[in-house]
């Protein structure tokens, strides 16, 4: 078994976790990440690349509305190149109450939300696919930002503070003495190997998994309700703005130009299981219907694909288990000393990824209160690695790159601009990753043919470059295939249809990847 | 031009392309690649990296600013979209990128000359001996090249010294009465000032076989400034022509010889121009190339086909505009009617020259070696003659194979035993 020593194990890799190390590395804390898959493999990857103006809470939930506005300015300064300043509106469609957006404005402005109404015909201007018997249009400071290099640029700056990231170590048991928290037992997934990491803290950040974490270091079960919410990405932006529909909070009342494409959700479902979400059909059609009730024509466009994710909300007494979405998005703090006279271990939830680095620094707080130390949070000054220049993405930035580079660099994935460096580089920084891995922070297979032409040349690149051996990188294409599957064949109507024939072709037919000969053992990681 | 009206009109162009059908036709690409495989200039320039990846593939990346000028290097030819088995609209996606790139970074006062067709056969034809000894002009042509951009060996029409109209106000009446009714007759510009020869036996071919052809004043159709990204120029171009076409009536028959102007009435300023006018879809809908319209007459047995044998080979290649309107190859059909005449297909993608694409200076190399494989094979098959439906061509295989090359209406001309001989 190996051993390591250090002040605080923070469990959980999506963006709370990696905001909570990075903040706590930064107060100078010894701190080692545990995350049982890869980074931001969960609800961080899972969302709709939203960077929340804040007015989608102005009305519902103000608190959460002020900490919005507030986080979103800050993030555009650490991590400028995760975010998009995409600008964002909130329409009034032709059957909604045009009364609720004087309740918006009245919201926005008690929130300190910036927002101005402006001329329907200058919203129109701007977005032309936009309904153009929509009533009332507001502007706010919407952007896209995109979850992945969000908490990829967060752990490079936990890493450079002193911070250890240890992805697939999966958590088994928190060891106690007495009332105290004394080590966080878990196994490297990779290699099988038992890991013993001695600590004076834990913080507990998995999300909609926070629960089963609790439960491991014999805490009461914290009551963690995870509301499940589909999304579905399009072929290419049909708006450039974000529109939000300006009512009180509903399904399918916002969509995100992100990157190249444009993401509708979502809808806000009960679930028991956060390791299976279902994309239902019918929640599909639903997103599609409210794209046509803001973009007409939507349901023409292309859908590429469709993801579910899970909102790790703390359950709240006064609520009903089934309502979800009035559960508290604010964040939530359990401070397992008083709850279950165990010191040394919080659990955080609730909260939504544009507040990310606020709800690391309450928990880092809370930390330092228990500890008795002052030692203050500074995450809100330094950019992260990568945004150091503060220049916020824009979505040329990669077609203007390949402009200058692609005469010597080939391009691997086509739809995404994906240079062979950009790929080759990664591969080899993180020989250990899988094809999916590389992906979410590279987007490899996340264009229109969703890895029906780049899969291939990404796995045939992992064996030339002997990251792996040929049977190994068939299995992380078979593996990466049937990733991409799970997403593509809940939308599987129009266009998309006629690509997952072509891709089936080129994979069944051409290649026959399914007798090619592969580990034994399944390739699951 | 002022910074803030490049913009506007930049970001007009720019709100265009993504809103309206073209951008939405990405949508139907499965990255097959059968475009890249078909492009003529990727093919002998890696500079262009092809019209998937400018087209389909780079538009999901492009807002406001461009990034990505090395859409220019595509010529226009529109191949991408004929090939495309899937629907998409590349050449006109990578059209109004060029336009949005263009109407931001400035065009060239070069392109803004080049594409004044009219006012060119207007000056020149005065002048026409003078004008034709300067384009001859080794030094003249290297300080044009030095000066304005167009390349010193790039093909340059002929003048003439009477320009079609004139011949048509001073030539006898004909004496034949129509038997068949009337037909309005497009000539477009070259037809006008510089290929007027082969425009006087069109309407004479016409006439032969019963026809009253009426010759409104007509313009430019603004393709050539489409094609160099001036949009509002070529927009206000063809729509003056399409008033002046209907002048003539506004339920005959249009008949045109030029192919690659044909294409604009019919499709392109619609596509590309985003033009929805009754009067463009209607000049659009009665346009016919007169071969189209002279095999149109033969399937209906209405077509005299007693020609006089042409004992020759006939290289004919079909022009890429003529190809993306989706009417076969009517011309090399005509042909074959022709007793003793032997087409030869050129089976060539495209000559190079896109209508003004291969004179400038640093396009020239790149339409040259896009046109070689034309040029070869006309040299090889070649009886002193070849054929072709559009102007530019015909002046760009005529200059890089030597060979004289003419419009398909020339041999039909001369097989219906009308005037002198050219074959």
């Amino acid at each position: 078994m190996k051993r390591l020593e250090t002040d605080v194990v923070v469990i959980g890799g999506g963006s709370t976790g990696l905001g909570v190390v990075r903040d706590a590395a930064m107060r100078g804390y010894r701190a080692v990440l545990l995350e049982r898959v890869d980074l931001g493999q969960g609800t961080t990857g899972r969302f709709h690349g939203l960077l929340h103006s804040g007015g989608r809470y102005v009305v519902s939930d103000p608190g959460s509305a002020t900490e919005c506005a507030e986080e979103n300015a800050i993030l555009r300064r650490i991590q400028a190149d995760a975010v998009e300043d995409t600008g964002g509106f909130f329409v009034t469609l032709a059957g909604d109450d045009p009364a609720y957006a004087d309740q918006f404005l009245e919201g926005a402005k008690a929130t300190g939300v910036p927002a101005v109404e402006i001329p329907v015909a200058e919203a129109l201007r701007r977005e032309p696919r936009l309904d153009p018997r929509i009533q009332r249009a507001i502007e706010v400071q919407d952007g896209s930002v995109d979850g992945w290099q969000l908490v990829w640029g967060a752990a490079r700056s936990a890493m450079n503070h002193g911070a250890k990231v240890l992805t697939y170590h999966r958590v088994t048991k928190i060891e106690r003495e007495g009332d105290r928290v004394s080590a966080v037992m878990c196994r490297d997934e990779k290699n099988g190997e038992d890991v013993q990491i001695d600590c004076s803290f834990v913080l507990n950040c998995a999300g909609p998994w926070a629960g089963q974490i609790a439960t491991m270091a014999g805490a009461d079960p914290v009551a963690v309700i995870p509301g499940r919410g589909i999304m579905v990405a399009m072929n290419h932006r049909l708006v450039n703005t974000v529109i939000n529909r300006c009512v009180y909070p509903t399904d399918g009342d916002i969509l995100v130009p992100v990157h190249t494409v444009s993401v509708i959700g979502t809808t806000d479902v009960h679930e028991t299981d956060p390791d299976h979400l279902p994309i239902p059909r019918a929640e599909v059609q639903q997103m599609l219907d409210a794209g046509e009730a803001m973009i007409p024509g939507f349901r023409k466009a292309r859908a590429l694909h469709a993801w579910s994710g899970s909102r790790p909300l703390i359950k709240d007494d006064r609520v009903s288990v089934e309502d979800t979405r009035h559960m508290s998005r604010g964040m939530a703090v359990i401070d397992h000393s008083k709850r279950d006279g165990l010191k040394g271990m919080l659990t955080i939830g609730g909260g939504k990824l544009t507040t990310y680095r606020l709800m690391a620094e309450h928990i880092v707080d809370a930390m330092n209160d228990q500890l008795g130390e002052n030692r203050p949070c500074t995450t809100a000054e330094e950019p992260v690695p990568g945004s150091e220049d503060r220049k916020l993405y824009t979505v040329t930035h990669r077609l203007g790159e390949r402009e200058e580079d692609r005469l010597d660099d080939p391009i691997i994935c086509e739809c995404e601009l994906m240079s062979r460096s950009m790929f080759v580089e990664l591969l080899h920084e993180q020989p250990n990753a899988t094809l999916d891995d590389l992906r979410r922070q590279l987007r490899l297979g996340m264009g229109p043919c969703q890895g029906g032409f780049c899969a291939a040349r990404a796995a045939g690149l992992a064996c030339s470059e002997q990251v792996a051996d040929s049977e190994r990188a068939t299995g992380l294409l078979r593996l990466f295939l049937k990733h991409r599957w799970i997403g593509i064949w809940p939308i599987l109507y129009g266009q998309q249809v006629r690509q997952t024939a072509l891709d089936h072709w080129i994979f069944a037919g051409t290649l026959d990847v399914e007798h090619l000969p592969q580990p034994e053992e399944e390739i699951v990681r | 031009m002022s910074e803030k009206s490049r913009n506007e009109r930049a970001q007009g162009l720019r709100d265009r392309l993504n809103n309206e059908l073209q951008r939405m036709s990405l949508d139907m690409c499965v990255k097959c690649t059968i475009c890249e495989t078909a492009c003529p200039v990727s093919a002998v320039n890696p500079l262009f990296s092809g019209p998937k990846f400018v087209g389909p593939q780079g538009e999901r990346f492009r807002d406001d600013e461009p990034v990505d000028h090395s859409v220019d290097y595509c010529s226009s030819c529109g191949t991408c979209s004929v090939v495309c088995p899937q629907g998409v609209n590349v050449a006109e996606l990578n059209s109004l990128a060029r336009a949005v790139m263009k109407a931001e970074d400035g065009v060239p006062v070069r392109d803004r000359m080049i594409t004044q067709t009219t006012l060119m056969g207007k000056a020149m034809t005065p002048i026409a001996p003078i004008a034709n000894a300067v384009l001859d002009n080794k030094l003249a042509r290297y300080a044009m090249e030095k000066v304005v951009g167009v390349h010193r060996d790039a093909p340059m029409p002929t003048a003439r010294t009477q320009s079609l109209h004139s011949w048509l106000k001073k030539r006898p009446k004909p004496t034949k009465q129509p038997t068949r009714g009337a037909l309005v007759y497009f000539h477009g510009c070259a037809g006008g000032y510089f290929e007027v020869e082969a425009a006087k036996k069109a309407i004479e071919v016409l006439e032969f076989i019963g026809y009253e052809v009426l010759v409104p004043e007509q313009g430019c159709c603004g393709l050539a400034e489409q094609s160099n990204g001036l949009f509002e120029q070529a927009s206000a171009s063809v729509r003056k022509l399409v008033k002046q076409l209907r002048t003539a009536g506004t339920d005959l028959t249009i008949i045109s010889t030029a192919g690659s102007c044909t294409g604009m009435l019919k499709h392109e300023a619609h596509q590309i121009l985003g033009i929805h006018d009754e009067e463009l879809l209607d000049v659009g809908t009665r346009i016919r190339e007169i071969s189209e319209f002279l095999m149109e007459l033969y399937e209906a047995d209405e077509l005299p086909t007693d020609f006089q044998p042409i004992e020759m080979r006939m290289p004919y290649h079909a022009p890429c505009q003529l190809k993306s309107q989706g009417i076969g190859t009517p011309a090399a059909d005509l042909m074959r009617l022709i007793p003793g005449l032997e087409v030869l297909d050129s089976g060539a993608t495209c000559c190079g020259i896109a209508g003004t694409y291969g004179l400038k200076k640093e396009k020239y190399e790149t339409a040259q070696a896009v046109g070689k494989p034309l040029f070869d094979m006309v040299k090889e098959n070649t009886d002193g003659l070849a054929a072709c439906d559009t102007e530019t061509c015909r002046w760009q295989i005529e200059k890089s194979s030597g060979v004289k090359t003419i419009h398909p209406i020339v041999l039909v001309h001369q097989a219906y035993g009308l005037g002198q001989a050219t074959a």
